[in-house]
C-alpha cells in the first residue's frame, strides 16, 4: 500500500465520523419532533397520565433531552446500542443481530443478479445499437423497472410457488427444519455450511431464489440504461478504433476494452444501489415475509421506539461509509489514473 | 529509390456516407498505389476525404459511411472479397493505423505492455505471454525507450511515447503498411520533428511502408518520397516529391503551397488565401471539383471532369490544363475572343 493511499484511507474513515454524526443527530431530533410518542403507541390513549409517567420514567425518557442525546451519542460509539422501548424492550444489538443479517442475505445476490444481467445487457445492447435487439431490451427493462416490487413478487408467488410449485412461498427456511437449526451468524446459509447441515443449506438457497430475484430485478433498468449510454460513448472512443484497426475482434473491444472503462460510473451508482438496498428492501421483506431489517425499521418508526431507530438508522449509515470507502478503493484498481 | 515494388493498388476507389441532407460523396473514385518501403503523403484540406481515404484503405468506415465502389488490392489480393475473419486478421498484421490523438488512442486502463502482447496474441494464439513480453520488450528498445516504460500506463507517458508505442504496436507483427492518420498533428513542433524523424528511420529499418496523411505539407515535404494531393474527394496530383515542389502542376497543389507559411515573410508579403471554401459534398460542382475556386478555370471545366491522367513518368495530373480534349481548344479559344 502506497502512502498516498494510506493517507487517503485515513482520511476517508476519518471524514465518516462527522458523517454518521450529523445523520444520526438530525435522527435523534427528528424523531422527537414527529408527534405520537412510544409511550402512547404502545400504551393506546386510555391508559392513565401516571401510569405512562411511570413507564417513561422507567425508559429514561423523563430526563432532559440533551442527556438523553449524549446517553445515545455514548450508546453508539460504543457499539452497545441500548435497548428497544418497545415490543419486550429488547437489547437493539440482538435485534438488529438477527435482523441485519437476513437483510444482507437477501441483497448481496440481488445486487449480484441487477450487476450481472444490467451491465451485460446493457452492453449488449450498446453493440448492437439501434438494431431489434437494442430496442427489446430497453423495452424490456423499461417494462421492468415500472412494474411495481411486491406486483412482481406476487406474480412470481403465483407462478413458481403455486401454479408450478417448485420454490418455497415466503420466508427463509423450512419452519420444520428451522425448528432444529443451530444460528451462529444468523447468515443462514454461512450458518448451514458451518454446522454442515446440507438440508437447511438447501432450503436456505431455494427460499432465497425468488425473492433476490425479484429484488435484483427490479434495479436492472437503472443499470441497463446507464451499461447502454457510457458504453455507447465509450466504443466511439479513438482506443477503440485504434484496437479494431489492430484486428481485435469486436466481442473482446466491448466487453473487456470499452466495458472496463466503463466500470466507475457502473459502480459508483452499484454502491449507491446496495446501500438504498439495505434498508429499502422492505417491499419485498413484506411479499415474502422476510424477517429483515427493512420491515424492523419500519414497525418501530410507526411506533416511534425512538432508539431502535436511532440505532438502525446509525447502523445505516456506517454501512454506507464503508460501502462508498469500498467503491473508492475499487476504482483505484479498476483505473491507474485515479490515484489518491 | 531504384527498383519499385507495388504494394498496394487502389482503384476507383468511393465512399458515401448518408446524411439527412442526402449522399455525401466523400471520396470519389479513387486511383493511387503504394509502393514497398515508400513514404507516401496525402494531403489536402480538412474535409477533402483523406481520413475517410484511409479509413477505407482498412474498410474500417463505419455506417452511416459506407465503401460503394472499387477494388483495393494489397500484395495481388483484392481485400474487398475478404469476409470478417481474413479483414479482422488483415487488419493489424497487414496494416496497422496511428492516429491523430495520442491521448485519447491507448486504453487507460491497459499497460503498455499489455497493449503490445495482446496485439501479438490477437494475431498468433500461439505465442506464449513471455515470448510475446520479449518481442515487446525489443520493440520497446528499438523506438528509443526505456524498457521500464513496459510497465506504464498511458496517461504516465508523453504524447511522443505514446505515439511511439502506437507505432510499435503496428510494427510488432511486421506489417506491411502503415497508416499514420495526422499522427504528428497534435505534437508540438519538436517532437513532431523527432516523430517524423523516427519513421524515416523506422521505414529504413523495418522496410515498411508508410501511408502519411496530413494537411501539413511542409512535414510530408520533410519525409514522404511521393504525394497524392487530394481535394473534395478526388485525387489532383500525384507526384514524387521534389517535382511537385519545384514545379506543381494543378491550380490547386500551387495554391496549397503558397499557403505554406514561412517564418522568412516579410511584414509586407502576405499569406497566400485561396479564394472560395471547399464545396459541399452533398452537391459536388459539376466538371471538375475545384473549378469554382480555380484561378486557371476553363469552360470545359465547368462541364467535364478531367481523368488524372499520367503527363509524364510517374506524375498524375487531374487537370484540362496538361490533358487534351476535343473541345478544349475551341470553347477556350471562344472565351479569350
Amino acid at each position: 500500500m502506497s502512502s498516498s493511499l494510506r493517507r487517503f484511507l485515513i482520511t476517508r474513515i476519518l471524514l465518516t465520523i462527522p458523517m454518521v454524526l450529523i445523520l444520526v443527530t438530525m435522527i435523534f431530533f427528528i424523531m422527537r419532533v414527529l408527534p405520537g410518542d412510544p409511550i402512547r403507541s404502545q400504551l393506546g390513549p386510555r391508559v392513565s397520565e401516571e401510569q405512562a409517567d411511570a413507564l417513561r420514567e422507567r425508559l429514561g425518557l423523563n430526563r432532559p433531552l440533551y442527556i438523553q442525546y449524549f446517553d445515545f451519542l455514548w450508546d453508539m460509539v460504543t457499539l452497545d446500542f441500548g435497548t428497544a422501548l418497545t415490543q419486550g424492550e429488547r437489547p437493539i444489538r440482538d435485534e438488529l443481530g438477527e435482523r441485519l443479517p437476513a437483510t444482507i442475505e437477501l441483497t448481496i445476490p440481488a445486487i449480484a443478479i441487477t450487476a450481472l444481467i444490467g451491465i451485460l445487457s446493457g452492453a449488449f445492447a450498446a453493440k448492437n445499437r439501434k438494431k431489434p435487439i437494442d430496442y427489446s431490451i430497453r423495452l424490456l427493462s423499461i417494462a421492468i423497472y415500472s412494474i411495481p416490487i411486491f406486483f412482481m413478487g406476487l406474480i412470481f408467488q403465483i407462478i413458481f410457488a403455486v401454479r408450478i410449485p417448485i420454490l418455497p412461498l415466503s420466508g427463509r427456511m423450512d419452519t420444520l427444519l428451522l425448528t432444529q437449526f443451530e444460528s451462529i451468524t444468523n447468515f443462514y446459509v454461512i450458518d448451514a455450511i458451518l454446522t454442515g447441515n446440507w438440508p437447511a443449506l438447501r432450503s436456505a438457497l431455494t427460499h432465497l431464489i425468488m425473492p433476490s430475484i425479484t429484488l435484483g430485478l427490479a434495479l436492472t433498468g437503472v443499470f441497463v440504461r446507464l451499461t447502454r449510454v457510457n458504453m455507447i460513448e465509450m466504443l466511439q472512443s479513438d482506443f477503440i478504433t485504434a484496437g479494431r484497426a489492430r484486428g481485435i475482434p469486436e466481442r473482446r473491444l466491448v466487453y473487456k476494452h470499452a466495458l472496463r472503462n466503463t466500470f466507475i460510473p457502473i459502480l459508483t451508482l452499484l454502491g449507491l444501489q446496495f446501500a438504498i438496498l439495505l434498508a429499502g428492501a422492505v417491499l419485498t421483506e413484506t411479499t415474502f415475509s422476510w424477517p429483515g431489517v427493512g420491515r424492523y425499521l419500519v414497525d418501530r418508526i410507526e411506533l416511534r421506539d425512538y432508539t431502535a431507530v436511532q440505532a438502525t438508522i446509525g447502523v445505516f449509515a456506517l454501512f454506507v461509509a464503508l460501502i462508498s470507502l469500498l467503491m473508492d478503493i475499487i476504482y483505484a484498481l479498476i483505473d491507474p489514473r485515479i490515484r489518491y | 529509390m531504384a527498383e519499385k515494388e507495388l504494394l498496394s493498388q487502389i482503384r476507383n476507389l468511393s465512399v458515401e456516407y448518408k446524411t439527412r441532407l442526402g449522399q455525401v460523396s466523400a471520396v470519389d473514385s479513387v486511383s493511387f498505389d503504394i509502393y514497398k518501403g515508400e513514404i507516401l503523403g496525402l494531403v489536402g484540406e480538412s474535409g477533402c476525404g483523406k481520413s475517410t481515404m484511409g479509413k477505407a484503405l482498412m474498410r474500417m468506415i463505419q455506417p452511416p459511411g459506407k465503401i460503394t465502389g472499387g477494388q483495393i488490392i494489397f500484395q495481388g489480393e483484392d481485400i474487398m472479397t475478404y469476409d470478417d475473419n481474413q479483414m479482422r486478421d488483415f487488419r493489424g498484421r497487414k496494416v496497422s493505423m496511428i492516429f491523430q490523438d495520442p491521448m485519447t488512442s491507448l486504453n487507460p486502463t491497459q499497460r503498455v505492455d499489455e497493449h503490445i502482447i495482446e496485439a501479438i496474441q490477437v494475431h498468433e494464439p500461439q505465442v506464449k505471454i513471455e515470448e510475446a513480453l520479449k518481442l515487446a520488450e525489443k520493440m520497446i528498445r528499438k523506438l528509443g525507450m526505456q524498457k521500464r516504460r513496459m510497465n506504464s500506463y498511458p496517461h504516465q507517458l508523453s504524447g511522443g511515447m505514446r505515439q511511439r508505442v502506437m507505432v510499435g504496436l503496428g510494427l510488432v507483427l511486421n506489417a506491411d503498411l502503415i497508416v499514420a492518420d495526422e499522427a504528428t498533428t497534435s505534437l508540438d513542433v519538436i517532437v513532431e520533428a523527432q516523430l517524423a524523424d523516427q519513421l524515416k528511420d523506422i521505414r529504413e529499418e523495418f522496410g515498411v511502408s508508410l501511408l502519411v496523411i496530413t494537411h501539413n505539407i511542409a512535414l510530408v515535404a520533410e519525409i514522404s518520397d511521393r504525394i497524392v494531393v487530394m481535394y473534395a474527394g478526388h485525387v489532383m496530383e500525384i507526384a514524387n516529391v521534389e517535382p511537385i515542389f519545384d514545379n506543381p502542376l494543378h491550380p490547386y497543389t500551387r495554391g496549397l503551397l503558397k499557403s505554406i507559411p514561412n517564418i522568412k515573410l516579410n511584414d509586407t508579403e502576405e499569406l497566400y488565401k485561396m479564394p472560395g471554401e471547399p464545396p459541399n459534398l452533398t452537391h459536388p460542382p459539376s466538371g471538375c471539383r475545384f473549378h469554382p475556386r480555380c484561378p486557371r478555370v476553363m469552360p470545359i471545366c465547368k462541364v467535364h471532369g478531367p481523368d488524372l491522367t499520367e503527363v509524364s513518368p510517374g506524375r498524375f495530373v487531374k487537370c484540362w490544363l496538361y490533358i487534351d480534349h476535343p473541345e478544349k481548344e475551341s470553347e477556350t479559344i471562344k472565351v479569350e475572343a
